[in-house]
């Protein structure tokens, strides 16, 4: 029981680096290779050249450029208000509106889209509001993607908020600075690099996003869409390998310097810090508390009509309800196995992903591997979450299903799903890992030395016991994201395992809507049962230990 | 000893339960997901043997995805695809040669000329305009009647059609106006046409359903979906234009050098049977075998009079230059304001 001791904890490292290289840099290797690859096997930049020219492209990277752009600007003060409302007031029912707030991230972003056309469409319950114009285009595509990025940035501002020091506020109180004059000089300066990471975090995830454009979308082709349409619709993978790069660049360079800002906002609160508690104002809370009511409402609306359309016959003509949109054998889709297909992906991913982040981290972090090693592995960690869903899995598409590549035999099987999934998500578990490894006394392991354990010992029964709570908001987190994702997994998914995610996709497509909003509810439902099962399992935790404090930036923060 | 016999026995019963599971046979099909699970239910009491495993997506997708798995392909049989699609598919070379058992007695439209066959038809399937009209009267405006009503400016913002690249009832919508009004004026026809399209879809069954529940009051689409959806009691017009309806027929055919090709032949020679042609008589006005049609309730019964003089063979031949020029024109426009 000697283990990760130096040489094996180095080997061990090494293997972990191995693998993310294989999973994660290959698959990114082969997609900028396939774009640059003639017919011919040699290189060549004719594919950019007829996507430049492409009369589509230009509006294309436009679209995606306004429509990423609005939604940061509508999401960013939305989102600010909301996390204002948890940490700065004392507004009541605090608990109600971080769950509606979080709600958008336990459905794919599809079901807001429908919603939308339900509420808004040309047969819409609240059409005659919008006065002669309808939600298709770039006017739904911004509302839809906004309700989809809403909970991560709350997240990432909540915690900028929450990090404030009391004692600035006592002194500029005392020099008598006005509640307005402190929040423009001390509460906006000071949560200024959680303003532009969740901006940038917003930017990144609506531009990946390719539910909400193939539902809402009309006629407003962005990059996303683009790289569906050439993939399933044409099968061209070579132009689907293009777009996904062009894709890749902005969200890469958002999320890249995301982490920058963060890693700058995480110094910037000294140790001395006095912890802030809001004091009563009634002015101030029902300001923004009417800002936090509408928000909340506006989400739970959207997810009350996704369910309605779910159960009623025949909108807008026959409003009886019927379960007869939840017979999805009579759709396209995969029927209910979809959902359970979805649910044992979600819950392997969960297991696997934790397991392998975490001890990934723990050899990162606290083992006598090489520094340099561990340098290696720690960027390689980071890379994922730079990497929109679709550019990864046609990597992935591209790079497993050569019959050349000795593990083509994963192609087609469930294993691609899992190991895409877990590449995927693996930043934001491996970086929780980080920080749940940092925060416990670097003392255990010369400790362990000496007293003559060997590190699995002290790993099974020191370490991650002490992390359970991390490893539970882990899986969490992946599992929830798992049963949601489309764009990872539309290009993997072999033919006799369907997902419901995809599901509510190709329904959509195939213009059954109602059975559409039925999968995706289901799928919130699922989220919502996980989640209870997880707050249960961390609530039984704290009884047993001392609480530790779980980073939510990072859980939430950073996920194309 | 005796346990030894028991331990025997029992390893047995599992080989043969593991050889006789029943063989998984890949069909690639664009038929629509609600008739599917009927066809899987009869195949499954014939030849219990084979288990079918359905990948189902629209015409385009399909045609496009078997081919570029021209290389390692996956799948073993094809089912209910465009004709027009399994020449493009044999002039690739992947379709394989087998001349179904009963072949002869099909309608001429339904058979391949070569002999062997590669392809065989099962049933032939038009695309019509469903008009929603309650919509239309409460605009005050007339059910069209044919494909020319529909460029009229009344109907701006109003019409969906399927997308050809992905859609085979878009496809022959779009070949029997090139060849029922000549190439330049089926062309202009379709520049007056898209001023009044809202979307095009990718599937030929989304513009009924949206038209069905009043989402885009009128849309090209398949005659099926068009039955389907009157059938469920909406307020449908089922219009059969008075310039003639664009077909193609829905065909069969076996993947060159299959992985599983005998069980590929076993379930060709079923898609062409009686029993299965009288499924296809449900839902289909026209099908291959002589005298199993029947009238499909909700469909114009003088549907078939009403077909256009197409020739398939010239779709066909013309599918890739056909959707580049449509997309060319069509796709790369965002959809006109409404």
């Amino acid at each position: 029981m000697t283990l990760p001791k130096g040489p094996s904890a180095g080997l061990l490292l090494l293997i972990f680096a191995v693998a993310l290289a294989l999973f994660f840099g290959a698959p990114l290797g082969e997609l900028a290779w396939r774009s640059l690859s003639a017919a011919d096997g040699g290189l060549t930049l004719a594919h950019y050249a007829e996507y430049l020219t492409s009369p589509g492209l230009q509006r294309s990277l436009v679209n995606t450029a306004v429509l990423g752009a609005w939604v940061v600007a509508l999401v960013t003060p939305a989102a600010f208000l909301i996390a204002y409302g948890l940490e700065r007031t004392r507004l009541p029912l605090k608990g109600m509106l971080a769950s509606l707030a979080a709600a958008p991230l336990l459905v794919p972003s599809l079901l807001p889209a429908l919603a939308l056309v339900y509420l808004f469409g040309r047969q819409g319950l609240l059409k005659p509001m919008l006065g002669g114009w309808t939600i298709y285009g770039a006017p739904g595509l911004v509302i839809a993607d906004s309700i989809a990025a809403l909970p991560h940035a709350v997240v990432i501002l909540r915690t900028a908020l929450s990090g404030a020091d009391a004692r600035l506020y006592e002194q500029a109180k005392l020099l008598g600075a006005s509640g307005w004059k402190r929040f423009w000089t001390i509460t906006l300066p000071g949560c200024r690099h959680g303003l532009v990471a969740a901006a940038l975090v917003v930017f990144a995830l609506t531009i990946a996003d390719v539910g909400a454009p193939k539902v809402v979308g009309g006629g407003f082709d962005v990059l996303a869409l683009d790289i569906y349409k050439q993939v399933i619709g044409q099968q061209n993978f070579e132009m689907g390998a293009v777009v996904a790069i062009m894709l890749l660049l902005p969200t890469a360079a958002a999320i890249l310097f995301e982490r920058h800002a963060a890693s700058r906002q995480a110094a910037s609160v000294s140790a001395q810090a006095k912890a802030y508690h809001p004091e009563p104002d009634r002015g101030r809370d029902l300001v923004v508390g009417i800002g936090c009511v509408l928000i909340a409402l506006a989400i739970a609306a959207v997810m009350a009509t996704a369910q309605l359309a779910a159960v009623v016959r025949q909108w807008p003509y026959d409003l009886s309800l019927t379960g007869i949109h939840y017979d999805f054998d009579r759709y396209d889709g995969g029927g209910w196995s979809a959902i359970t297909n979805s649910v044992m992906l979600a819950l392997v991913t969960a297991v696997v992903g934790t397991v392998l982040a975490f001890v990934g981290a723990y050899l990162a972090e606290r083992s006598q591997a090489g520094r340099g090693l561990k340098r290696v592995y720690s960027v390689l960690a980071l890379g994922p979450a730079a990497v929109p869903g679709l550019a990864l899995g046609l990597g992935f598409a591209l790079f497993f299903n050569d019959p050349a590549n000795p593990l083509h035999l994963i192609y087609g099987t469930v294993g691609i799903l899992i190991a895409a999934n877990v590449v995927h998500f693996f930043t934001v578990a491996h970086l929780t890992s980080v920080s749940m490894l940092k925060s416990l006394d670097p003392a255990f392991e010369p400790a362990a030395r000496v007293l003559g354990r060997g590190g699995l010992t002290l790993f099974g029964r020191v370490i991650a016991p002490l992390s359970a709570p991390a490893l539970v908001e882990i899986a969490l987190y992946l599992f929830v994201n798992a049963m949601t994702t489309v764009s990872v997994v539309v290009f993997l998914y072999p033919p006799e395992f369907k997902l419901a995610a995809v599901a509510v996709l190709n329904m959509d497509d195939a213009g059954d809507s109602a059975p559409a909003a039925a999968m995706g509810m289901l799928i919130l439902y699922v989220n919502i049962a996980a989640r209870i099962v997880g707050g249960l399992a961390l609530r039984r935790l704290a009884r047993r230990s001392t609480p530790v404090e779980t980073p939510d930036t990072v859980l939430a923060g950073v996920a194309p | 000893m005796g346990r030894w016999h028991h331990g025997l026995a029992i390893a047995g019963l599992i080989l043969v339960g593991g050889c006789s599971r029943p063989e998984r046979l890949v069909v690639y099909t664009a038929a629509e997901a609600d008739q599917i699970p009927a066809y899987t239910a009869s195949f499954k009491k014939a030849h219990p043997e084979i288990e079918l495993v359905w990948v189902r997506d629209s015409t385009g997708v399909v045609t496009a995805k078997l081919l570029a798995e021209k290389k390692a392909p996956q799948a073993d049989a094809v089912f209910a695809l465009a004709a027009t699609s399994m020449m493009q598919l044999d002039s690739q070379g992947l379709l394989g040669p087998y001349t179904p058992k009963g072949a002869e007695r099909l309608d001429p439209r339904f058979r391949d000329t070569q002999q062997p066959a590669h392809w065989t038809g099962e049933a032939l399937w038009s695309a019509l305009i469903c008009a929603n009209t309650h919509e239309l009267s409460q605009r005050g405006l007339p059910v069209p009647t044919s494909w020319e009503d529909l460029t009229k400016p009344i109907y701006k913002g109003m019409i969906a059609m399927p997308n050809p690249a992905s859609s085979g009832t878009g496809l022959l919508a779009v070949g029997a106006w090139l060849q029922m009004f000549g190439e330049d004026r089926g062309w202009a026809y379709m520049d007056r046409l898209n001023s009044n399209i809202v979307s095009y879809d990718h599937s030929g069954s989304k513009p009924c359903k949206d038209a069905a529940r009043g989402e885009v009051p009128i849309g090209i689409s398949i005659d099926y979906r068009a039955a389907q959806e009157k059938g469920a009691g909406l307020p449908l017009a089922v219009v059969v234009p008075t310039e003639g309806v664009g077909w193609d027929v829905e065909a069969s055919g076996v993947i060159a050098h299959a992985k599983h090709e005998q069980a590929a032949r076993t379930f060709v020679d079923w898609a062409m049977s009686d029993d299965a042609m009288r499924l296809y008589a449900r839902n289909f006005s026209l099908v291959g075998a002589p005298g199993v049609a029947q009238p499909v309730p909700n469909l114009p019964a003088d549907l078939s009079t009403h077909l256009a003089k197409v020739d398939l063979r010239w779709t066909g031949q013309n599918r890739d230059r056909i959707i580049t020029e449509w997309t060319r024109r069509y796709d790369s426009k965002s959809a006109p304001k409404q």
